[in-house]
């Protein structure tokens, strides 16, 4: 997972970084099954796999662009990049440390116990629906504008299509349509 | 037998990559974002395993919240570059100061 993770970010092709951040996403599911959370970990296979993968996947390759020209400060900011990395860890494992030692002090919420008779997604859907109601709601709200928003950016009226205007069609009547003619014979129908 | 730290090792390094990604592809939109995706996966990664090991349900549901705002943060990140890259034709992040409507 780690080794993937790492190609995300070293690989030279984005289609590959794509693809490596899939199975990124398939390992860290694999690890949350393992620790007992299959809810958050099926969604992750459908939100991240299913959704966000496939819209990476699709605008990588429906922008045309020159990958190779924007790799060019990547080895500029590989000093940097490393030496921040190598701090950021060494606080992470210092934090790590202090848990180990003991005098970080965990608490638990005992209303929110995991309970053991009732399976995972029972247990999750019975907290989200009656605790957490209000900020289920809000997740759906998230979800709500960020469909439109992204509608409305991507949305465009291109020149040189002729759409259908639904509204002109309903709003023809016979009589500007059609008309009734007697012709004689012989002198045919003026259009 | 598979304890706590392991996982927060590995969020750890995970979130870590994520950040030394946005560092090094400091031009390349694209990996950004995925970069960013690497670190919510971390966060995620925490939060679950905080959740499991303490027998705290609550850490689950707020993963999920999270996952929903990842969701919408890509979805929006990738439509502001697909309109960027119409008006621009590159994404180079150095030239994003520009901003003339």
């Amino acid at each position: 997972m780690i080794a993937s993770a790492a190609l995300v970010i070293f690989s030279r092709n984005p289609v590959h970084s794509v693809l490596w951040l899939i199975l990124a996403f398939f390992n860290a599911a694999g690890l949350m099954v393992l620790v007992g959370a299959e809810f958050i970990a099926m969604l992750l296979v459908i939100v991240y796999v299913g959704a966000v993968a496939v819209l990476f996947l699709f605008v990588v390759m429906m922008l045309d662009i020159d990958f190779a020209e924007l790799r060019a400060g990547f080895m500029n900011n590989l000093p940097l990049g490393l030496l921040l990395a190598i701090i950021l860890i060494c606080e992470l494992v210092l934090g790590l440390g202090a848990l180990r030692a003991g005098s970080v002090q965990l608490g638990v919420d005992i209303a929110n116990a995991t309970p053991d008779t009732v399976p995972n997604i029972e247990a999750m859907g019975q907290l989200l629906y009656s605790k957490y109601l209000f900020l289920f709601e809000a997740a759906g709200l998230i979800l709500v504008v960020s469909m439109v928003g992204a509608i409305v950016l991507t949305n465009r009226r291109r020149g040189g299509t002729r759409p259908q205007r639904i509204s002109d069609q309903v709003k023809r009547r016979p009589e500007e349509a059609t008309r009734n003619e007697s012709p004689e014979v012989g002198k045919g129908v003026s259009l | 037998m598979i304890g706590i730290e392991h996982y927060l090792v590995v969020s750890s390094i995970l979130f870590v990559m994520g950040v030394l990604g946005i560092f090094l592809n400091r031009k390349n939109v694209i990996i950004i974002l995925m970069a960013i995706e690497l670190i919510l996966l971390a966060v995620n990664l925490n939060l679950v395993a905080f959740s499991a090991f303490l027998g705290d349900l609550t850490g689950q549901v707020f993963a999920m919240f999270v996952l929903t705002v990842a969701a919408g943060e890509a979805a929006i990140g990738l439509a502001i570059l697909v309109i960027y890259f119409r008006g621009r034709g590159t994404i180079a992040v150095d030239d994003v100061n520009r901003m003339k409507g």
